[in-house]
Order: C-alpha cells, then sequence, then structure tokens
C-alpha cells in the first residue's frame, strides 16, 4: 500500500469506532472499548508503517509525501484538499500517534472496567463507589463509568480531529480537524454533565477557543483572498511568500503576512491557552483524567503550537509579527507558572505547567527557533501525558482510599490530602518522578533537559536574552513547583487516612505509564547538538537535520555557548532541589508560605473577565436580545398578525361580503327578479287580443330583423 | 284595362268593403250579414279563377253553415236584442298599427318577387277541374292522408264542439 | 289578364283587415267573423297560386279544401266555446275574459 493511501486511511479507524460505537455498541462495554482500542492501535500502526518510511526518504522536506483531490469548485478553478507529509509532520504523527493509543489503553482502566456497577451512579455524574460482599464483610469498591462506551466514541472522534488535523496539506481542513477538536473538548470537559461546575468548564472552554478561532477564520480568509489558495506547499513557495510580505495589509503597518500570521495566531492564543485566553484550561481539568492527558498534553494544545509551526515560513516574514508571538510565550510562560506554585490540585498544577510549556515553546517559535519548538513540542507531549496520566492514577489510588475509609469529604485530588504514596504506588511513583524530571529538564538523562536547554541556546544565541531571561525564570519555576507536586504527593508520610489505604492501579493504567516514560527519557536523545562537550556528535542530531528539512532554507545550528547550558543546569537543579527542601517538612496548607492569595486565585482573572464580559453579555441577551428583540420586536410583529387579520376580516366582510355579495348579488338578484316578475306580471291582462298584438308585433319585428339583416 | 280587370276590381273592392263593415259595424247581426257578403264576394273571386268548385263549396259551406253559425252564437249570446257598448277596443288603434304594417310588410315583400306580373297561363278547355281534384283528394299517391286526416278533424271538431256546449242543465 | 300580384294584394288587404278585426273587437264572436276574413284570404292565395302555377297539379285547390275544412272545424268549436263561456260568465266581451290574468 502506498504511503500516500495510509496518510489517507490513518484518520479513518477513529472516526468509524465513532459511529460504530454510537451506533451499534454502546450497550457493550467491552465490545465498545475494543473497538476503540483497536481503532487507535490501528491508526498507530499506520502511523508507525509511514514514519518509518519517511525516514528512508532523502530531503523528505522537498519532496514530501502528498496526495491531493480536487473538493470544491471555484468557478475555472479548484480547491483542493489531501495529505501532506513533511519531516514536521512524521515528528508529529510519530508522538500523536503513540500518545492517542496510550491514552485509549488508559481510559480502559481509568473508567474501572470490570468493577461492578455503583450502587447510586448517575449518568452524567462521576462514577461513587460500589458495596461488595467479600469474605463475609462489605467493601466499597470503585464502580465502573455508566457512560462507559460513550466516552471511547468521544475520544475517538477526538483522535479523528486530530489526525485531520496533523495530516492536512491546507488550511481548510486542518480548520476543520481544529473545530472538531474544539467540539470534542466541549463534550469531553463536559462529560460528566450533571455537574454544575463541569458544564461550565465545557462552556468556558468552548466560548474561549471560538474567540482564537473567529480571528483565525478571518486569517484563513483573508489569505485565500490574497494568495487565492489554502494548500501549505502553494502558499510557502518564494512568490507567494514574496508577495504576502510587501503587500500591505491596512492594519497598523503589518505587511499582509503580518496581519495573517497575527490572525492565525490569535487562534492559537485560543486554542493553546496563551495569556489572555488562558482561563479555560484550568477548568478543564473537570474532565476525566484521560480527556486532560489528552487534551492538554498530548494533543490539542500541541495543535495550536503545530500550527504556529505550520505557518512559520509566513509568520517569519513579519518581524512585527514575531515579536509578538515571542512575548506572549514568554510571558504566559513565567505568568503560569508563578500560578502553578500556589495550586494544591495535583491536576490544577499540571494544567498551569502546560501552559507555561506552551509558552515556552510559542517563545521559541516568535525568536525563530523552529527546530527547538518542535523539539519541545514532542518531548513535553510525552512527559505532560506521563504527568497527567500519573496524576490520574494516583486520583484513582486516593479514591480507593475514600471509599475505603467512607469519608466523601475529603478531596482525592488535593496534594495535601496525600503524602508517602511512593510506598503505596511504586509503579506510579517511579513514572511520575521521571516525567516531573522532565519537565524540570534533569540533566542529561531526561528528554526534556535536551529540548529546554535547546530553546534557551537559541535564545541566548540570537541575543534574544530578555526572552532568555524570562524563560530561565519560568524554568526555574517550573523545577521548583514539579518538585513541590512530588514532594507532597510522594514523599514523607501520609497525611490522611485515604492516603495510607491507597492502591496501586491495574495494568491497563500503569503500562502507558512504563511506555510513556521510556520516551520522556529516550526521546531527548536524538536531539543533543553537534557541538556540546563529549556527548555531542556521538549521535548524530536527527531531530535537527530532519525536522530542519521542512523549511525551504535548512536552519543552522546554533554555536554551542557555555551560557545557556549552565543556566539550565542551574534552573533545573537548583529548583529541584529548592522544592524539596522548602516542601520536604511541610505538612499542611497553613504551614505553606506560597500560598499567596493572588497567585492562588490566578491573579483574579476569571474575576475580571466575568466583569468585563460575561455578565455584560448576560445583560445584553437579557435585556436587548430577549425583551427588546425577542419578545417586543418580534413577538411583537407576530401579535399584530392577529388583530390586523381580524381587522382585515371585519372589514372585508362588513364592506364587502355583505353589501356586495350578500345585498348586492345575492338578496339584489333575488330582489331584481321579484321586482321584474312584480312589474313584468302585469303584461299577463289574461286578455287574448293584447297577448295576440305582442304576438304579432314580435313576429313584425323579427321578421324585419332577419329580413333585413339575412335576406337582403 | 281589359274586362277581366275591370271585373276583378269591382268585386275585390266589394268584398274589401265588406270585410270592413264586418269588422267596424257596431251591431253584430249585421256584421255576420257583411260577413255573408264578404264570402259571396270572396266566391265570386273563385269563380274568376276558374276554381269552380271552391266557388260552389264556398257558398255551400261558408255562407250556408258557418255564416249562420255565426248568427246562431250572436244570438245566443246576447243579453237582449240591441248591443251595448261600443263594440270596437280602447286600443282598436294598436290593431289598425299592427293591420297596415302587416299589409305593407306583405307588399313590401311581394314587390321583389319577380312571378308577381305573370299572367295566367289559358285554361285548357278540356282539363276537367273537378274530376282531377276529386282524383287528388282521394288517391293513394296524392292526398288521401290530408283528406282522412281533415275528416278526422272534422268529427273531433263535432264531438268537442257538442260536449263543450252541452247545457247540462 | 288579371296580374297574379292584384290577386296576392287583394288577398294581403283582406288579411289585414281580418287582422284588425282580431285585434280591435270586444265582442268575442266578432273576433272569430275576423279570423274568418284572415281564413279567406289564405284560400284566395291558394287558389290563385293554383290558377297561374300549373292548372293541372291539384295541390292549390286540394289544399283549399282543406282549409276549408279546418274553418269549419275551426269555427265550430270556437262558437262552442264562446256559448259555454257566456253561459258562464254571462258575457261575451273578451276583455272581460281574463281569469288567467296574474
Amino acid at each position: 500500500m502506498t504511503t500516500e493511501t495510509l496518510l489517507w486511511l490513518i484518520p479513518l479507524p477513529p472516526v468509524l469506532a465513532f459511529f460504530l460505537i454510537v451506533l451499534f455498541t454502546n450497550r457493550s462495554k467491552a465490545l465498545s472499548h475494543s473497538v476503540g482500542v483497536g481503532a487507535a492501535f490501528l491508526s498507530w500502526l499506520m502511523s508507525m508503517v509511514v514514519f518509518v518510511r519517511a525516514l528512508g526518504v532523502e530531503h523528505l522536506g522537498e519532496h514530501p509525501f502528498e496526495s491531493s483531490i480536487n473538493w470544491l469548485p471555484t468557478g475555472d478553478t479548484w480547491l483542493r484538499i489531501g495529505v501532506l507529509l513533511d519531516p514536521t509532520t512524521a515528528a508529529i504523527l510519530f508522538f500523536v500517534a503513540l500518545t492517542i493509543f496510550m491514552i485509549f489503553l488508559y481510559s480502559v482502566g481509568y473508567h474501572n472496567f470490570g468493577q461492578p456497577k455503583g450502587d447510586h451512579d448517575h449518568k452524567g455524574l462521576p462514577p461513587h463507589g460500589a458495596t461488595v460482599d467479600e469474605h463475609g464483610h462489605t467493601h466499597v469498591v470503585p464502580s465502573v463509568e455508566p457512560m462507559y462506551s460513550r466516552f471511547f466514541a468521544f475520544l475517538g472522534l477526538f483522535a479523528f480531529g486530530m489526525y485531520v488535523l496533523v495530516l492536512s496539506d491546507n488550511l481548510l481542513t486542518f480548520f476543520v480537524g481544529w473545530e472538531i477538536m474544539g467540539l470534542c473538548s466541549y463534550l469531553l470537559i463536559g462529560f460528566w454533565y450533571a455537574k454544575p461546575s463541569a458544564r461550565d468548564a465545557a462552556v468556558k472552554a468552548f466560548m474561549t477557543t471560538r474567540i482564537g478561532d473567529v480571528f483565525m477564520l478571518l486569517g484563513i480568509a483573508y489569505l485565500y483572498s490574497v494568495t487565492g489558495t489554502l494548500t501549505f506547499r502553494e502558499i510557502f513557495t518564494e512568490d507567494v511568500l514574496h508577495t504576502l510580505a510587501s503587500v500591505p495589509s491596512g492594519f497598523l503597518g503589518f505587511s499582509a503576512a503580518g496581519l495573517i500570521g497575527l490572525l492565525l495566531f490569535i487562534g492559537t492564543v485560543g486554542k493553546s491557552a496563551q495569556f489572555p485566553l488562558h482561563v479555560w484550561l484550568p477548568d478543564a481539568m473537570e474532565g476525566p483524567t484521560p480527556v486532560s492527558a489528552m487534551i492538554h498534553a498530548a494533543t490539542m494544545v500541541s495543535a495550536g503550537v503545530y500550527a504556529v509551526v505550520r505557518m512559520f515560513p509566513l509568520i517569519s516574514l513579519d518581524a512585527g509579527t514575531m515579536s509578538i508571538v515571542a512575548f506572549i510565550g514568554a510571558f504566559t510562560a513565567i505568568f503560569a507558572a508563578t500560578i502553578a506554585v500556589a495550586q494544591n490540585d495535583i491536576k490544577r498544577v499540571l494544567a498551569y505547567s502546560t501552559i507555561s510549556q506552551l509558552g515556552f515553546m510559542i517563545a521559541a517559535l516568535g525568536i525563530g527557533a523552529y527546530v527547538a519548538a518542535v523539539f519541545h513540542l514532542i518531548t513535553h507531549a510525552f512527559f505532560k501525558a506521563l504527568l497527567f496520566l500519573g496524576s490520574g492514577s494516583v486520583i484513582h489510588g486516593m479514591e480507593h482510599g475514600v471509599l475505603h475509609t467512607g469519608n466523601h469529604h475529603v478531596d482525592p485530588q488535593d496534594m495535601y490530602n496525600m503524602g508517602g504514596l511512593r510506598r503505596k504506588m511504586p509503579i506510579t511513583f517511579w513514572t511520575f518522578l521521571i516525567g516531573g524530571f522532565a519537565l524540570s529538564g534533569f540533566p542529561l538523562i531526561t528528554a526534556g533537559f535536551w529540548s529546554k536547554d535547546e530553546i534557551l541556546a537559541d535564545a541566548w544565541g540570537h541575543h534574544h536574552y530578555a526572552v532568555f531571561i524570562v524563560l530561565a525564570i519560568a524554568a526555574f519555576l517550573t523545577a521548583f513547583y514539579t518538585m513541590r507536586q512530588i514532594t507532597l504527593t510522594f514523599l514523607g508520610e501520609p497525611r490522611t487516612k485515604e492516603a495510607e489505604h491507597a492502591q496501586e492501579t491495574p495494568w491497563t493504567m500503569t503500562v502507558p505509564l512504563i511506555i510513556l516514560s521510556i520516551f520522556a527519557v529516550g526521546y531527548g536523545w536524538v536531539g543533543i547538538p553537534e557541538h556540546f562537550p563529549v556527548l555531542g556528535g556521538l549521535v548524530p542530531n536527527w531531530i535537527h537535520e530532519f525536522v530542519g528539512g521542512t523549511l525551504a532554507e535548512h536552519p543552522e545550528a546554533v554555536e554551542f555557548n557555555w551560557t545557556p547550558l549552565l543556566t539550565s543546569l542551574f534552573v533545573a537543579l537548583g529548583g529541584l532541589g529548592l522544592g524539596y527542601a522548602v516542601y520536604r517538612d511541610v505538612n499542611s496548607v497553613a504551614q505553606d508560605r506560597f500560598q499567596i492569595p493572588l497567585l492562588k486565585n490566578k491573579y483574579y482573572f476569571d474575576e475580571a473577565y466575568n466583569y468585563l464580559f460575561v455578565k455584560p453579555a448576560y445583560w445584553f441577551a437579557e435585556n436587548v436580545v430577549y425583551k427588546l428583540m425577542d419578545q417586543g420586536l418580534i413577538d411583537g410583529i407576530l401579535h399584530i398578525f392577529g388583530p390586523v387579520t381580524d381587522r382585515i376580516g371585519a372589514f372585508i366582510r362588513n364592506n364587502f361580503d355583505l353589501p356586495v355579495i350578500n345585498r348586492f348579488f345575492g338578496d339584489g338578484s333575488a330582489d331584481v327578479t321579484y321586482g321584474l316578475g312584480e312589474r313584468m306580471r302585469f303584461v299577463q291582462t289574461g286578455r287574448i287580443q293584447q297577448y295576440l298584438m305582442f304576438a304579432l308585433v314580435t313576429f313584425i319585428v323579427v321578421g324585419a330583423a332577419l329580413y333585413f339583416f339575412l335576406l337582403a | 284595362m281589359t274586362g277581366e280587370q275591370i271585373i276583378f276590381i269591382v268585386v275585390a273592392l266589394f268584398t274589401l268593403a265588406s270585410g270592413v263593415m264586418v269588422v267596424t259595424t257596431g251591431n253584430l247581426v249585421h256584421a255576420a250579414f257583411w260577413l255573408v257578403s264578404t264570402l259571396f264576394g270572396v266566391a265570386v273571386t273563385y269563380a274568376l279563377l276558374h276554381a269552380n268548385f271552391l266557388a260552389v263549396v264556398q257558398v255551400v259551406v261558408y255562407i250556408g253553415a258557418i255564416a249562420i253559425l255565426f248568427i246562431f252564437a250572436v244570438m245566443l249570446t246576447r243579453k237582449d236584442i240591441r248591443d251595448r257598448g261600443p263594440q270596437i277596443n280602447s286600443n282598436w288603434w294598436v290593431g289598425a298599427l299592427l293591420a297596415v304594417l302587416t299589409f305593407g310588410g306583405l307588399f313590401f315583400l311581394l314587390q321583389d318577387w319577380s312571378g308577381m306580373s305573370t299572367t295566367a297561363s289559358a285554361y285548357p278547355s278540356d282539363f276537367d277541374a273537378i274530376a282531377a281534384l276529386g282524383d287528388a283528394l282521394v288517391s293513394p299517391n296524392a292526398y288521401v292522408l290530408p283528406f282522412e286526416v281533415a275528416s278526422v278533424l272534422l268529427v273531433a271538431a263535432l264531438i268537442g264542439a257538442v260536449y263543450v256546449a252541452f247545457n247540462r242543465k | 289578364m288579371v296580374p297574379l300580384s292584384w290577386y296576392l294584394i287583394f288577398a294581403a288587404a283582406l288579411f289585414s283587415i281580418g287582422l284588425f278585426g282580431v285585434l280591435s273587437r270586444r265582442n268575442a264572436v266578432a273576433i272569430l267573423l275576423g279570423i274568418e276574413l284572415m281564413l279567406n284570404a289564405v284560400n284566395i292565395n291558394l287558389a290563385a297560386f293554383w290558377r297561374y302555377g300549373d292548372v293541372t297539379r291539384m295541390a292549390g285547390q286540394v289544399f283549399a279544401i282543406i282549409v276549408f275544412a279546418v274553418a269549419a272545424a275551426e269555427v265550430a268549436v270556437g262558437l262552442a266555446l264562446v256559448i259555454s263561456v257566456y253561459r258562464r260568465r254571462n258575457t261575451v266581451v273578451a276583455d272581460e275574459i281574463d281569469m288567467m290574468k296574474w
């Protein structure tokens, strides 16, 4: 089977799974997860085949695998859609396919497959546990998720959207995939729809990303109007890029390329939760953990960065846009890192960490470090997915403890209720540790080190010193809060009874963790810079060679410099060490010195947005649209119809029907006939002579007429 | 002006004058008598037309029967011997007008006809008109059917007249 | 040497006179007198046409004979009716026999 055919086929299994599950296998849990996991496996297999083949191609960037069809007739030309596999796509496809497969597998265990049905479980609420009679005494065990099949269906649709986005060769299908993922994020965040917080979070996520999407669509439209095409390869030709760079857009002095880039970037700001549209991502933790892993680590937020990566040749044309990108990225990185320090929910910390790391990638792109950004994107997907799945495992273990003690007031997600879990959940602990170290950039052995170091090296090497400093501080904070998280969760002694009774999770959950941790460690080694002391040159810098080939001009590797290396070593180890030192003795919230209200409350952004946008929107909807327009105008018009019709009817009745039809025609004809009869009856005199006279007169008249008109 | 013409004009005038008297005289018995004279004039006209049989039948039937009948009818329908009131309608002028119009119309119609001025061909001297008439009346190839129907009609009329005028008292 | 037209005009005149009598006489019997005149005029017409056409064709005279018969019958019945009406309503004035009016 040709690679191009495979490329077309890769998105198919997940969407087929979606339809199959929705239509047919909804009732059977085993069948649904088999279909779902099987589909994910199939797509992964095909992606691996494609990836291996792509590795074998020399200069894949110049002649990538592509296949397109005529789709939309536009006058004389056609809008084409299709698939494209250039080096960047191949590298990203690798991690997308793997993480999706891992998450599918993980969900089987996460939703407690095989466990009994809950005592009072409701569709729409998280499962609450089932009482089981075992060896004489009753146990409460975790119960299976009532909407089990639905989850896999949504995950399938989500996977489909991501594959479409990654593999598309044009902005239109890219955007389609983008929107599908937006929809699925809504469906999945609000998976437990009976929880009000989940519902609100889903709406918030969708609304916020929508704002970004609108601007992105404007960008796409503007691009199309200037160039007449949406296919990436056609846009990134010399001529088209030159045109875009020189045509002024009329907006604040940006060139067309700059404005398009800016608009597309706003889409990314929404999707990748950058400042100021970052507010949805922490709330999105309401969804089940596999969802958080999928959406907020591996796929959806990566899609935002991927958008900038894809459009890099366009965005990089305009210095103004690049500056904005770099600024927002760097600002978000440090901003989110400061908030993460004060969060107590295990998933919240990871959420803000994601925002911060995405900021790193965006900043890298903003300063032109293409390869570094892609590299960090890939490694981040691995270790963040690992961390999220690990946190899900932790929460599962804690819930076991909650069910055991029966105390439902204990929040299984609050880190201050945990502690000492390294003994109870060893596999989770070690994998989480690997992931956390990767996130912090632990030197040499973790992938995060190599990718983060690359970004810092690029920033220093190209003299973006402001970005360098900001990112270095953000990296320090990252290491700090990560160690805080690990310390509070795993190290020390259990702080609550629930933590004491925590239990390791089944293989379906731990095996994905192990697999991901392998990559979280090993993937870094494909990106060792050439001039790195000692290690450089041992292994070729595959990622630089391979991914760098995507761009028209192969980016040159930055010269090795000791400053960024020492900085990253310092921030990583220093942050980790400080985190451990501060938190090893902290046993309760009161002892935590970093519980600053400003940070804890996320700089009051939610409150500000609520006041500035949400409340006015509600007011507008209530008063203007509902009361004024709907009730007043539309209903008013409708209410006019009744009386007006009534009056028209009465008018017609009284002025036309009664006088003309009834009186004039109806009664009138009767009256006329009667009147005529009354007057004409006098002809009947009864006298024969008069009858004869009339007859004669008539005869003479008719005869004369006949004679003169016919015979004469 | 041949003699025939003169005789014709005299007879015609006499008949027409009698006719006028029939329709204008106040006394009804006088009218009946004037009818007799008119019928006589008509009979003479038939004779002029060499319709001998018709002339005689006219006298016998019309004058001998019908005129008598009229006189009887007049007799039987009088409250007293003298007629009372005018015998002419109040709308007599309409009638006069119509009569004039009719005559005028007929006259006008006759003007266009070409055969108007034909004169009678000579009457064949050896032609037995009466025998031919008798033949025509009873011959199945001729007019026996109208003849028989006429007889039926007369019978019907006879019975009808008797029945209608029958005095049940 | 009498032209046909003379006979026809004569008949027409007699007919019109009879018509006048029918239309304007008050007495019912007098109306019947007028009718008699009309019938006689017709007969004259028929006889004239017989004479001024082919004399061997007896159709004209036969027709005249039939008219005679019809006239006789009609007079008989008519006068019977008049008499019957007279017995009932005690009048022969045509204007007064108007029960069939409106």
